[in-house]
């Protein structure tokens, strides 16, 4: 892969010349606090709001710089960067119209705590609130959907803001950090100290739990019959998948995750019942519903898992470990909360946990409710299978590939038939669920690990919301996969307009779409499509050989629809099981 | 519905005052009043909010403000004894023969007359908010032509912070 900035100098030569104390511009301050903060990668797009800042990338290398086709773009690369990587994904854009093009991105990292730097010029300070040129007020805009955002209003207070962002976007309960920076900030000059210490009075996340709270749990798993742990995404977050690990293996106890929590467990355990809710497994949702027990480890209880609240695990008592105390009560009454990060809680319970000995039977029938009720679906000769092309992906890769996805059936059928066993190779959005998200974010995850094969699984929807970026796939040669599945509907939409709405399909036809193949060629990727089996496995063996990005059409039935299904309204064991066999 | 006073420590910074408002607003929680004003301590301003809802709305409204970066600190002052004022200026309609019995409200409820014109007089009240809707009740037979009330201020009595 070769990106525009590819020769970066040597880590510890350049970041000693950087800590030298020097009179510069804002913008420089910038380039300079983002280097020291360990950034390598940044998405932007210039504009007049942040043209010093460019003017001081001109011939910069010290980072690489990606510059997308779109704003929406650039978030997303940087929302698939840090989802990948764990680390801060960071964005640039310009005041007013580039600045608004990327609240999508902030609201989609903000719902899925994704930490994200966000940068935006803005007019220069005295014309703001004037309705000058390219003007919007982007930190008022984003108030609701960043964990907290900036304007710079003096170029002195900018090497500590950059600081300040980046440990507040990275710690605790992880989210979007927007600074603003008016276009006159960025030119001024002052003398930059780099900042390596970070105070901000009020903000002390809560990373070690209460000891009782925990020896409480404890007790409660050595009485349970029927326990549970369902684990999310603040398990990937934190990084305390291998905690996790030894936990369930301690404890013994059966383990559902969420969404946002696939890779948080190995799939192919006997114990992982696969994820619960509203197109869950059949097992994960009636366990749910039948635990004593429900051990709840950095996931936030969200209405596509819970189904009707008021009837979730009616019969379990409710422990909760969450970094976020607000999470803790907001939506399921808790018997025991713990409020931690989610690695050091799980040592400290790691030390003093046992076996779930009462939970045997428990143990046997949820294994054989697993093997009777898998994700299944109905196979066809004649017509691809979204699902069969999603397990051939699966085979083809040995579940090695790191997997992004945009939303609807397709992200369904990668969530139930990719089976994922390490953290961070999943990257999906969750709780916005933002069409467009699937292709750019997979730039990112990419740009984050140049030796991994990144593969994004796309309907034919979505991928016409930033189909544009497959340029910057071309230009730098990230050599991601792009699958498509072409169903030419909205297909999640079409099947609640099926099963919900008596089969009033309302403006869901999505023929007319381009021809994939070649919209790939024209912007100087591969390009492929299959329509049978046979063809399927041809091209994509030959995609998968291919050294660059490419595009692999998969021209699927239209008609297909994901089962499991819970209805909105009704409890996660009222599930809809379809035609599969 | 209960309701209850807090207060929120939070820096003072541009834009803090739409943080906390906009986080009741979008989460729908009520706000009754809010107050925002200098603090004990340079630098930190302090917000009194009366609102209303149950033990569970109570314990969301103080988690989700301790969320934002800007909050120090969220006292629930009415779970302890406060004193809680509000100041509100009612322009009345008071003729010369009306007026005398005007006086005599403003005295009985320890207010002030703040100003006199030749068709109307200010009344100035302070009191908690009980005592101020009942002087707004007394008044009105007389016709008010202009309300402003401040919303609720309060501290909690003796040492207990």
């Amino acid at each position: 892969m070769v990106t525009q900035n590819a020769t970066l100098k040597s880590k510890e030569e350049l970041m000693e010349k950087l800590r030298q104390p020097e009179v510069i511009t804002g913008s420089e301050i910038l380039l300079r606090s983002l280097v020291l903060e360990g950034v390598d990668c940044v998405f932007g797009y210039p504009g007049g709001a942040v043209l010093y800042i460019y003017d001081a990338m001109h011939g910069f290398s010290d980072f690489n710089h990606v510059l997308t086709r779109h704003e929406q773009g650039a978030i997303h690369a940087a929302d698939g960067y840090a989802r990948a990587s764990g680390k801060v994904g960071v964005c640039i854009a310009t005041s007013g119209p580039g600045a608004t093009n990327l609240v999508t991105g902030i609201a989609t990292a903000y719902m899925d705590s994704v930490p994200l730097v966000v940068i935006t010029g803005n007019v220069i300070s005295s014309l703001i609130g004037t309705d000058a040129f390219q003007e919007a007020d982007i930190t008022g805009i984003t108030m609701p959907i960043t964990k907290h955002s900036y304007l710079v209003r003096d170029v002195d207070d900018l090497a500590r803001i950059i600081h300040e962002a980046f440990h507040i976007a990275n710690t605790g309960r992880k989210g979007p950090v927007l600074i603003d920076i008016p276009k006159d900030i960025s030119a001024n000059k002052t003398l930059f100290k780099p900042v390596t210490d970070v105070s901000i009075r009020g903000y002390s996340p809560t990373v070690s739990p209460n000891k009782l709270q925990v020896d409480k749990m404890i007790k409660a798993i050595t009485e349970a019959e029927r326990p549970l742990i369902l684990a999310g995404g603040g398990v990937i977050y934190s990084g305390g998948h291998e905690e996790l690990h030894e936990f369930v293996k301690k404890t013994d106890i059966p383990i559902t995750t969420t969404l946002l929590g696939l890779g948080a467990f190995p799939s192919g355990e006997d114990l992982f019942l696969g994820m619960p809710g509203m197109h869950g497994t059949y097992t994960a949702n009636k366990s749910i519903q039948k635990a004593d027990l429900l051990i709840n480890i950095g996931a936030r209880f969200d209405d596509r898992v819970t189904g009707k609240l008021s009837g979730f695990a009616p019969h379990a008592k409710i422990i909760h470990i969450d970094i976020d105390p607000a999470e803790i009560g907001k939506n399921v009454p808790t018997d025991i909360p713990i409020v931690g990060d989610v690695k050091t809680v799980l040592q400290i319970a790691n030390l003093q946990a046992k076996r779930a000995d009462k939970a045997d039977a428990w143990r046997a029938e949820l294994l054989a409710s697993k093997a009777q009720y898998p994700f299944r679906y109905k196979d066809s000769e004649d017509e691809l299978k979204p699902q069969w092309v999603v397990e051939m992906l699966h085979e083809t890769t040995n579940g090695d590939a790191i997997v992004t996805t945009d939303v609807g059936q397709h992200q369904m059928w990668a969530a139930q038939f990719y089976k994922f066993n390490k953290p961070r190779s999943w990257v999906t959005s969750g709780g916005l669920g933002t069409m467009g998200f699937g292709f750019p974010s997979a730039i990112g995850a990419q740009m984050a690990n140049p030796d991994r094969l990144v593969i994004s699984i796309n309907g034919d929807g979505g991928m016409q919301m930033c189909a544009q970026e497959l340029a910057i796939c071309a230009i730098n040669k990230i050599p991601v996969k792009v699958v498509i599945l072409n169903n030419q509907v909205l297909g999640m939409v079409r099947q609640w307009q099926e099963l919900i709405y008596d089969n009033r399909y309302s403006h869901i036809d999505l023929s007319g779409s381009p021809d994939f193949v070649k919209l790939a060629e024209a912007y100087g990727v591969k390009g492929f499509r299959a329509t049978n089996k046979e063809e399927a496995k041809a091209v994509w063996e030959e995609a998968l050989r291919h050294p660059g990005p490419a595009v692999v059409e998969f021209v699927v039935r239209k008609e297909e629809n994901v089962y499991p299904m819970v209805a909105q309204g009704s409890t996660i064991d009222e599930m809809i099981m379809g035609d599969a066999e | 519905m209960i309701k209850h006073t807090i207060a929120v420590i939070v820096n003072d910074q541009p834009g803090v005052l739409q943080r906390v408002s906009g986080l009741f607003g979008r989460r729908g929680f009520n706000i009754e009043s809010i107050t925002v004003g200098t603090s004990e301590e340079v630098g930190l301003s302090r917000m009194v909010i009366v609102t209303s809802g149950d033990e569970q709305t109570l314990e969301q409204i103080t988690k989700q403000l301790y969320k934002l970066i800007d909050v120090i600190k969220v006292i629930h002052l009415s779970s302890n004894p406060i004193v809680a004022r509000e100041l509100a200026l009612i322009k009345v309609s008071a003729e010369p023969a009306t007026r005398p019995e005007i006086f005599g409200v403003v005295e009985t409820f320890r207010a002030a007359v703040v100003d006199i014109g030749t068709h109307s007089v200010m009344v100035q009240v302070v009191g908690d908010t009980e005592k101020i809707d009942a002087m707004v009740e007394l008044l009105k037979p007389y016709g008010i032509r202009e309300l402003s009330r401040t919303g609720v201020t309060a501290l909690n009595r003796g040492n207990s912070r």
